[in-house]
């Protein structure tokens, strides 16, 4: 691509992206702006997760926890729950700093293993932070329980909070169009990191361990920091999408750390393509906005053409969702948008 | 009297009740090409995975260039100045030749994860530094017209070379070759002959396990062979050659 056209490619990206929640608001409403809020959310831990599993190759079922890590250390120091309110600024970083942490201390202990063992020491890690989360409100309460936390401060500067109606002369911003741009610029930040590691003696390093470990080690890496380092950066963009999250919602509770959250991520890296950055962010947005779609359409479409309900909207949503994936996985498996190497890795496995 | 650079005593490995690698003392001079021969199962692979860190030793004493590498972890020996090939290559399939060489520059680098995300000036410089180092290698071993093609797809040929130009990328004072002919043909086994004077004349020791006994009788220097897990004999090629024990190894008591 020449320079010029990748600058007309950027530059009508960055429009698209810039008008799109006006336009969706006034189109489809703001309840859909939201949906693309969380899309940008499940991009960041995507991208997260995509280090982890797509780059070093590690199965991680508990991916989830460190959304959760993110999500309370924001939630505790900014909330009446304990009278502590810290600004973003602050509480942002310091919770992707304790993800990062939670990360290497989920990391140390699975050094060793592969595969399906790994599999399922990272899910059972991923339910022992729930479970602490909501536990942890006796003898001393820390979490509030299962209550969760309630009045989670908006992010907020200078006196402008993005979860308030704000007026730009003419222009109504709604919460959920503030909070758009501060994830897309997050969201950017973290294609960036991921995008500059991948290109990197770091990168590289992952991959070599993914393909052969014993090669890799031969070659002079120290694969226990290289695995450590990838549970730490996956844990990292978790972290920050986790605060991001607590203060978008103002609300938080164990419940949205549930293993369904992992397993939601991981199709979403796997679906869209692993270890390929755009694949990932794509899988991410689908996987986020389809649900929604089926929500919408599966309700009024059994109205109009049985007259009456046969399967619950949300049973069938799951079902044909299910569905879907089987589908997905039978057919392409190297997923949506794979990267070059790995479509090749799949049409030497068709070979045989 | 030359200068030694690897020392082996006493090493031991055992496999539960497989004594694999018993009491085995070498040493290796700077600058030689040194053979490590033995029949099948003597303990050449193990020993070289001793060599290399893949497998820690039981027992013994290991030294390299003034500092020991005893049950040191494969990237402290590699980082020592120790690389390897392995008998049946393992490169990294799916990267393309470049690729495979410039993981080798891992260890001679040191860019860090908040360096590579800046993208800083130094780090630029040293992407740029192991890319150009990258392709001078593929250039040496004579492969670099295939340097974008991904490692599974090169020839069984160019597949032995690259994984001599990946270990090599390491800088390593030793380079250990595991079977590098085998498989291959007369004439391609020709290339690797010089290709493996050229990187001894280049400085760099060589040590090599290989079957084509003619093929080590005419390059190595020195000899150990190896049987049933105990070094048997050692010395110059034509010495070897002619040692009953050797002889009897290969071919045999009624032989010698």
């Amino acid at each position: 691509m020449t320079s010029n056209k990748k600058l007309g490619t950027f530059l009508a990206s960055a429009i698209v992206l810039a008008v799109l929640p006006f336009v969706v608001s006034g189109t489809l409403g703001n309840a859909w702006v939201r949906t693309i809020d969380f899309a940008l959310l499940y991009v960041m831990l995507a991208l997260g997760l995509n280090i982890v599993v797509g780059f070093a190759g590690l199965l991680d079922l508990g991916f989830i926890a460190f959304y959760a890590v993110g999500a309370y250390t924001f939630a505790l120091l900014g909330s009446p729950h304990f009278g502590i309110h810290l600004p973003f600024y602050i509480t942002i970083p310091l919770g992707a700093g304790f993800a990062a942490l939670f990360g290497i201390l989920l990391g140390t202990p699975v050094l060793k293993l592969k595969g399906d063992y790994l599999a399922i020491v990272t899910l059972g890690f991923g339910e022992i932070v729930r479970i602490f989360m909501n536990n942890l409100n006796a003898p001393i309460n820390i979490t509030n329980g299962p209550q969760g936390i309630n009045l989670v401060d908006p992010i907020q500067f200078a006196g402008f909070s993005l979860g308030k109606v704000t007026q730009i002369g003419s222009f109504t911003l709604n919460p959920v169009h503030l909070y758009y741009y501060m994830f897309l610029a997050l969201t950017v930040l973290v294609v960036i990191m991921v995008s500059r590691l991948q290109h990197s003696r770091i990168g590289r390093a992952w991959v070599a361990m993914r393909e052969d470990y014993i090669a890799a080690s031969a070659m002079g890496l120290n694969i226990r920091n290289i695995k450590l380092l990838a549970f730490a950066l996956g844990a990292l963009s978790g972290g920050v999408a986790g605060g991001l999250f607590a203060a978008f919602q103002g609300f938080i509770s164990p419940e949205s750390f549930s293993l369904l959250e992992s397993i939601m991520i991981l199709a979403m890296v796997v679906l869209g393509g692993m270890g390929h950055i755009p694949g990932v962010i794509l899988g991410a947005v689908v996987l986020t906005i389809a649900p929604e779609i089926l929500r919408d359409v599966i309700g009024p479409l059994q109205m109009h053409t049985f007259g009456r309900m046969i399967v619950d909207p949300e049973n069938a949503r799951m079902l044909l969702f299910g569905l879907a994936m089987v589908v997905m996985m039978l057919t392409r498996p190297e997923g949506m948008w794979p990267s070059k190497r790995r479509q090749a890795e799949f049409d030497d496995a068709k070979k045989g | 009297m030359a200068e030694v650079l690897l020392k082996i005593e006493g090493i031991h490995k055992r496999f539960g009740g497989l004594h694999a690698l018993n009491n085995v003392a070498l040493h290796i001079n700077k600058g030689e090409i040194y053979g490590l021969i033995g029949p099948n199962g003597a303990g050449k692979t193990t020993l070289f995975n001793v060599l290399t860190g893949l497998y820690t030793p039981d027992e013994g004493q290991f030294t390299f260039d003034g500092i020991d590498l005893f049950r040191a972890p494969p990237h402290i020996v590699v980082s020592g100045g120790i690389a390897r090939t392995f008998q049946n290559i393992r490169l990294f399939h799916e990267m393309t030749a470049l690729e495979n060489v410039m993981v080798g520059r891992h260890i001679r680098s040191k860019a860090n994860a908040l360096g590579a995300v800046l993208r800083t000036k130094s780090v630029r410089q040293e992407e740029a530094a192991i890319e150009a180092k990258a392709w001078e290698l593929l250039r040496y071993v004579g492969i670099e017209d295939v340097a974008y093609e991904r490692a599974r797809n090169l020839s069984y040929g160019h597949q032995r070379r690259l994984e001599i130009a990946r270990a090599l990328a390491t800088e390593p004072k030793l380079l250990a070759l595991d079977e590098p002919a085998a498989g291959m043909n007369p004439s391609e086994t020709e290339g690797l002959k010089a290709l493996m004077e050229k990187i001894r004349n280049d400085g760099v020791t060589v040590l090599l396990i290989e079957h084509d006994v003619k093929l080590m009788m005419g390059l190595c220097d020195r000899i150990a062979v190896l049987d049933y897990g105990k070094k048997i004999a050692e010395g110059v090629p034509e010495v070897v050659r002619k040692d009953p024990k050797v002889i009897e190894a290969y071919l045999g008591a009624a032989h010698s």
